[in-house]
């Protein structure tokens, strides 16, 4: 496997195997001198052109940990308005040598389209609405270990809730926990869902308060302000009576049931309850998975193909 | 005197199919026959196996000069056209400057002159600058010669607006043409709305977009009784109001591009904007429908949406590609591959049809007969070929038929008697 763009790239074969490489990955992370030297002399440059200091910190982090050279280019403006085509930009820097592009674009596609002009790795950090690999990686591994379910997912019943049509970790996780076995609902206003859902392995429900007491995690989205401008909601206020997470609604939640969202918190729309007083929320238990989730991924594309041990 | 035969081919026009020769002689048809006499001939082009018909008449082409000439020019969209068998193209105002003035249009008309290749026929601005708020001189473009009015890359959004141009040009005998898209619902899109860009995460064009305008302007027809052209519909809905218009008795023509009866947005799973076009690839039941309406003649014509973009300009992710592909070298083999339809109504809706709509039905699409004006295309409707986007004429490179395997391919073109194309070769 050469690029990591989505994750219906991946069997639930290869889901499984990146989650039990993770385990290898937090344990390296344990140590008193979390390194190893797996990716020496590899050069691993991240490329975003979308802010996103979290992303990129977490793969420079995981990066460093494996010993790659790491680099790292911001391109604040949109390649068209500098004149510079897509193309031009990843030649260029392609020709300094470079094993992996992490690549973060406001474009959905905009990975897949990188492919094309560089022989090095491409990892999709998040394209548009379209995809965001490691972070459904990194979900799925906080399930595996927050619920205790190493086999699988069979039997679990996630539900995702908010702005599904505009999200890429929604159109991720839903692809990622189906794989891997769960029951999917979805659960946002009409608006904010996909035009079709021709295709998806889930359910749809609008209402958030009949499905609480049956879930094992209920995931919430980021809901943007624009949303509003676009006539999509009539208020943040009305969705958070509907869809946000309140001490009322956390309290009616199965008492081993996760709640989980990808950062950053909107606090009073989707997160009304202190996640900090949630007993479930392993919220920052996905930020720390991501380090390790991202070495994993970094090793397998990377990798010289010599068991994690033996590099170690 | 110059005397060119075309011999051994079938002839093929609005009378019907019969086996002759065609003899030009100063621009004209001086003799249509079997073994006419060949030995005083300067030229003669073999057409054995090959039909010879009107020229074809392309409603709708993108040269891009004045303002992109590093996509195209009139001169190489000409050879395009010429090659794609075409002797007449209609080209569309969204030029910059655009096309709201006599000097701009008489600017084109005289580059496609000079470049000798196909007649080019400027199309004229509905409103100034193509912004949708001013009317552009109708009465004295028309007057200089152009026919077919539109604003086309945007649909005249404001109905009081669309209501006024119906009603100044209803004397002036021109024709409004509209690119039917209500903006409103369309921003920011890329890819036809649906189950692919939902999961691609990409923004929908909707289909509504497009009935929505054409639902409008038939009932705008209906109050004015001013005649109106509906550019490149994609909908099956499209299709169907358009034909219940007709059927009632509205002046309505209609026109329809190769790439909406042969691709589909599945073509876009890639991200590939050689694939982004507008109005956007549809669906399988959308090309079914634009087929039956070539069919039955509720769309009257093909018409190409030749819109050439400099390779740079595709080279850049979907959202931020502009919209269009390539046409005119393709158009022919493709309606003969993909419709299922008789040689002679492909022809008809490549020809003698558009000819009338776009107001040249005097020199193009005329009956193959002694002292008709010899433009003329001759091709051969079984020779297999694969597209190659290096070998195109167009200055860009923008097909999305890249590597495919079709039939049907232009011999020669022949515009006011001189054979500007031969054995697919163009002589200019």
């Amino acid at each position: 496997m050469k690029h990591l763009l989505a994750i219906d790239d991946l069997s639930a074969d290869d889901i499984h195997r990146l989650l039990e490489l993770t385990d290898h990955m937090v344990e390296i992370n344990s140590r008193p001198i979390p390194k190893v030297p797996a990716l020496r002399g590899k050069n691993v440059v991240s490329l975003f052109f979308e802010d996103s200091t979290r992303t990129r910190t977490s793969f420079d982090t995981a990066a460093k940990r494996l010993s790659a050279d790491t680099m790292n280019f911001t391109v604040s403006s949109s390649s068209v308005s500098k004149g510079e085509s897509l193309r031009d930009t990843i030649e260029t820097i392609a020709a300094m040598g470079v094993d992996a592009f992490v690549v973060r674009h406001r474009s959905s596609g905009a990975p897949a389209m990188i492919t094309r002009w560089t022989n090095a790795s491409i990892i999709n950090a998040g394209d548009g609405w379209h995809q965001h690999p490691t972070q459904a990686l990194l979900d799925c591994y906080t399930i595996r270990t927050g619920l205790n379910r190493r086999d699988g997912f069979d039997g679990l019943h996630i539900a995702i809730v908010g702005d599904i049509r505009h999200s890429r970790v929604a159109r991720s996780d839903v692809q990622a926990f189906a794989a891997l076995g769960a029951r999917v609902t979805l659960v946002a206003p009409p608006t904010l869902l996909p035009p079709s859902l021709q295709g998806w392995p889930v359910e749809v429900s609008h209402d958030l308060d009949s499905l609480l007491p049956d879930l094992d995690v209920l995931y919430l989205l980021r809901v943007q302000r624009e949303r509003m401008d676009e006539a999509l909601l009539p208020s943040l206020h009305e969705y958070s009576q509907l869809y946000g997470l309140t001490d009322a609604r956390a309290a009616r939640l199965a008492p081993h049931a996760l709640v989980m969202h990808p950062g950053p918190m909107n606090r009073g729309v989707e997160m009304v309850a202190d996640p900090g007083e949630l007993p479930g929320s392993v919220i920052l238990n996905q930020v720390t998975n991501g380090v390790a989730v991202r070495m994993a991924v970094l090793f397998w594309l990377l990798g010289s193909g010599s068991d994690l041990a033996e590099a170690s | 005197m110059s005397r060119l035969v075309i011999r051994g081919g079938t002839v093929l026009d609005q009378t019907g199919e019969r086996a002759g020769d065609v003899v030009i002689e100063n621009g004209r048809i001086a003799a249509v026959g079997e073994k006419v006499d060949t030995l005083a001939a300067d030229t003669v082009l073999d057409a054995k196996g090959c039909n010879v018909s009107p020229g074809f008449v392309d409603l709708h082409v993108h040269l891009r000069e004045p303002g992109k000439e590093e996509a195209e020019t009139i001169e190489t969209g000409s050879r395009a056209a010429a090659l794609g068998g075409f002797t007449a193209v209609v080209a569309m105002p969204n030029t910059d400057p655009a096309h709201d003035t006599v000097s701009v249009v008489d600017f084109v008309r005289a580059q496609g002159a000079k470049a000798g290749l196909c007649e080019v026929l400027p199309s004229g601005c509905i409103t100034v600058g193509r912004a949708g708020t001013q009317l552009a001189p109708f009465a004295e473009l028309a007057a200089s010669g152009v026919h077919l009015f539109t604003d086309d890359g945007n649909g005249v959004q404001d109905p009081q607006l669309m209501r006024n141009a119906l009603e100044y040009a209803g004397p002036l005998g021109i024709v409004l043409a509209q690119h039917c898209e209500v903006a409103a619902l369309t921003k920011g899109a890329v890819m036809h709305e649906g189950a692919c860009c939902s999961r691609l995460g990409l923004p929908g064009w909707p289909s509504i977009a497009e009935e929505l305008m054409v639902m409008r302007d038939i009932e705008l027809v209906r109050l004015t009784g001013v005649p109106m052209h509906f550019l490149h519909l994609s909908t099956a809905r499209s299709v169907q109001m358009v034909r219940a218009a007709k059927a009632e008795g509205l002046r309505i023509t209609a026109e329809a591009t190769p790439h909406h009866f042969t691709l589909t947005d599945e073509q876009l799973n890639g991200y590939d904007p050689v694939f982004k076009v507008n109005p956007p690839l549809r669906t399988r039941a959308d090309i079914d429908a634009i087929k039956a309406g070539l069919a039955d003649g509720t769309i009257d014509a093909i018409a190409t949406d030749h819109a050439p973009h400099a390779p740079h300009t595709k080279e850049v992710p979907l959202d931020e590609a502009p919209p269009g592909m390539l046409g005119l070298e393709t158009a022919l083999a493709l309606a003969i591959s993909e419709l299922q339809m008789p040689l002679a109504k492909v022809v008809a809706a490549l020809s003698w049809k558009p000819a009338a709509i776009a107001g040249v039905a005097d020199r193009h699409g005329r009956p193959i007969a002694v002292g008709e004006p010899a433009n003329l295309t001759v091709f051969d409707p079984n020779q297999q070929w694969t597209v190659v986007p290096a070998q195109l004429a167009s200055k860009s490179r923008n097909t999305p038929y890249a590597g495919r395997p079709v039939r049907g391919k232009v011999r020669h073109t022949i515009l006011n008697g001189v054979a500007v194309v031969v054995n697919g070769t163009a002589t200019r």
